[in-house]
């Protein structure tokens, strides 16, 4: 017999793939249906975030974050103002503050349902999807009523929020989150015990706790794998420190437990919004600083000094001063972190984000190996990657 | 002056040819709503509302669709094999529409009452899988080629269990004439005494048309499109319009098998003047709702845990109720004589 010499399938994987979810391009090496190494190239989406920052002051800034993580657009801001916050060394009103947390509850709750509807999917599950996105349209419907945009809301500020509440609102959230409980039961009812979800997710791209950490992994990666590492407890930013919650963790590190384990944090995230409602406090949204905050159209009517500082913040900005600083907050998808440093302008002198995801991505390779095809989709999935944030 | 033989034989043409459009034409219109149903039943569980844009309630959707299809440009990849790839799609919906001759529609029904049926249909149903592996191997594309491969493996796996089923309800008729194997069932459906051959045999029919929970081949969001991927216009259509049609002929099958053709449920008076065909209709409608149901509620399989399903749990289960059926109808002395 002739010496044949086997060669491995080299498969290109996206980025038009419709399980790629976004512009992911994976260079598979394939004995079979079985995967052997995972390339993924990045880049694609690629805006220069990061750069762009550099040259806009503090304010113009802030939409930049929302258009990282598209799903998560709040939580990114918030990472964005407290590290400006931190640098100006201001404290911001209460009720701001109960805002924001309020919000970036609502975020993880958007972004946690669009994973679990996107990993229904990419299993063949079409059902939680459109089940889900109800969900997500209400949610953003909240986004709207405070920002004026379902998406990119831009609503934080730094000092505080842009605007109070509408009146209405707290009883639209409250009418929405007893309906909610529900909504994830349904969701549980289809997914949970199905015998084939479970199939095809037990066992499925397991990540001890050691490679999480090796890897950097955060959030749902991490906790998945039986590590309770969440920043809302360990270094509490905001009121996470008044409110009362539960960090699930995971057991076995694979695409199951990260799946319950998401599903846990969306009951937890309605707790908080639910306790926020109760606890939340009168006051203003925003400090009260002539430097960081516009004047009252009313005001700049009759007063010179309102008038010069409109002026001032809205052309030259903030002035924030000279230093450097590393905030970071639980996005959904995990430690979402800002290095901002500033040499005394109005604008950063650098602004270097730290997006979750892309450490996951770099995870994907080992997950995947030995797995089939299709699991490698279940991993994808799993991972929860958004490319606005991981390009930048 | 006209042959008195070959008037005869043309007569005979004419009549199979005129049974055949009054069979063709109604099916492939049928088939053309079954999308417009799927879409439905789909949309009412996920709570949408599905085509309603299109004529009243949407109703003229699946004919925009069509014409949509029709229109468009048939675009071939360069390194196609092209008359293999055009010849993939006519063979698959062929094959599925070749079917539907021995179908007994109602009683006497049919366009041709042949002795050995069933085997017939098993035969077609078997010969389907040429289509995709024509079309995967055809396309020269890595994504289209996998699909077609997991389709071979899977159709070959399942037509394993469904030969073992079909054994089970022969034993019972003593005939592979489905007329007859309906009139077995005047008294009792086989669904009854069979249960849990008529659960493998759907599920194994689900398998076999290339369905949710087992649609790998066209596995979506691992393969793009599977074995259609690089199919377009009227030859995608063709495919599309095939795959509809092996449903409704599994579920029509599955009717024959299980529930009696196009007996009514009771034997009463009242209930034998419906025509056969409406309650042959009306139990392939059923079935074929259960396919959409089963689509719209579950995730997929893994390749490799399908043929496990199909090798280690079905075999073994359609192949022991072979042999008990077998053992009961002669130790009972029930053995059907020759019909």
């Amino acid at each position: 017999m002739t010496d044949v010499q086997l060669k491995n399938m080299t498969l290109n994987f996206g980025p038009q793939h419709p399980a790629a979810h976004g512009v992911l391009r994976l260079v598979l090496e394939m004995d079979g249906e079985v995967v052997e190494r995972t390339d993924p190239h990045i880049g694609l989406l690629h805006r220069g975030t990061e750069k762009l920052i550099e040259h806009k002051t503090y304010m113009q800034a802030i939409p930049y974050f929302d258009r990282l993580d598209y799903v998560s657009p709040m939580c990114q801001e918030h990472a964005f103002v407290l590290s400006a916050e931190k640098l100006l060394n201001i404290n911001v009103p209460i009720r701001a503050q109960y805002i924001r947390v309020l919000f970036d509850e609502i975020t993880r709750i958007l972004n946690h349902s669009l994973q679990i509807a996107a990993q229904g999917l990419d299993l063949g599950a079409t059902t939680p999807f459109l089940w889900l996105f109800e969900e997500r349209e209400k949610l953003m419907g909240f986004y709207e009523a405070v920002s004026g945009a379902r998406l990119h809301a831009a609503y934080y500020r730094v000092g505080g929020v842009h605007q109070d509440l509408p009146d209405s609102l707290i009883d639209d959230i409250k009418e929405w989150l007893s309906g909610f409980d529900k909504i994830i039961e349904d969701i549980e009812s289809l997914l949970t015990d199905n015998r084939i979800f479970k199939q095809r997710t037990v066992d499925v791209g397991i990540v001890s706790a050691e490679e999480a950490l090796n890897w950097g992994f955060t959030g749902p990666m991490l906790r998945g794998s039986g590590i309770a590492w969440d920043l809302r407890k360990s270094q509490p930013y905001a009121v996470y420190d008044q409110l009362d919650f539960d960090i699930p963790t995971g057991v076995n590190g694979d695409c199951y437990d990260r799946y319950l384990l998401r599903i846990e944090e969306m009951r937890q995230s309605a707790n908080i919004i639910s306790q926020v409602l109760e606890k939340l406090p009168s006051g203003n949204v925003i400090i009260e600083d002539s430097r960081l905050n516009p004047p009252r159209r009313d005001e700049m009517k009759y007063s010179m000094e309102a008038l010069i500082n409109h002026f001032k913040l809205f052309t030259e900005g903030v002035r924030v001063p000279e230093g450097e600083v590393y905030t970071a907050v639980e996005a959904p998808k995990g430690e979402f972190g800002v290095y901002l440093v500033s040499d005394g302008s109005s604008k950063p002198y650098r602004c270097k984000i730290r997006a979750p995801g892309f450490p996951h991505l770099q995870g994907l390779d080992f997950m995947t190996k030995g797995h089939m095809l299709a699991d490698l989709v279940a991993c994808i999935a799993t991972l929860d990657i958004v490319f606005g944030e991981i390009d930048r | 002056m006209l042959d008195i033989i070959n008037y005869d034989a043309f007569l005979f043409l004419i009549t199979i040819f005129a049974k055949i459009l009054v069979l063709v034409i109604p099916l492939l219109i049928i088939v053309a709503f079954l999308t417009y149903a799927e879409r439905k039943v789909i949309a009412a569980v996920q709570l949408r509302k599905g085509p309603n844009v299109v004529g009243p309630f949407g109703l003229l959707q699946p004919l925009a669709d069509g014409l949509k299809l029709f229109s468009k440009e048939s675009i071939f990849p360069t390194v196609a094999n092209k008359f293999i790839f055009i010849l993939a799609p006519m063979v698959a919906f062929g094959l599925s529409i070749a079917a539907w001759a021995v179908i007994p529609v109602a009683d006497g029904w049919v366009i041709s009452n042949i002795n050995v049926g069933i085997l017939y249909l098993f035969a077609i149903s078997s010969l389907s899988v040429y289509g995709i592996i024509m079309a995967g191997w055809a396309s020269n594309s890595k994504y289209a080629f996998m699909g077609a491969l997991r389709s071979a493996a899977q159709m070959v796996s399942y037509e394993v269990s469904i030969g073992l089923v079909i054994v089970t309800v022969l034993v019972c008729v003593g005939s592979l004439n489905l007329g007859k194997i309906v009139y077995a069932q005047q008294n009792t459906w086989f669904i009854f005494p069979l249960f849990p051959m008529f659960i493998v045999f759907f599920i194994s029919a689900l398998a076999e048309t290339n369905r949710a929970p087992f649609d790998l081949p066209e596995d979506e969001s691992s393969l793009v499109g599977g074995y259609f991927t690089e199919y377009s216009s009227m030859l995608f259509a063709m495919f599309f319009l095939g795959e509809y049609a092996a449903m409704i002929m599994m579920s029509g099958m599955t009717t024959i098998l299980f529930l009696g053709g196009w007996l009514a449920p009771f034997d009463i008076a009242l209930l034998n003047k419906v025509p056969g065909i409406i309650w042959f209709a009306g139990k392939t409608s059923l079935i074929l709702f259960l396919f959409l149901w089963v689509r719209a509620t579950f995730p997929r399989f893994r390749y490799d845990q399908l043929m496990r399903i199909g090798w280690k749990v079905f075999l073994p289960l359609s192949l022991l109720w072979v042999v008990l059926t077998s053992g009961f109808l002669i130790v009972f002395d029930l053995l059907p004589g020759n019909v």
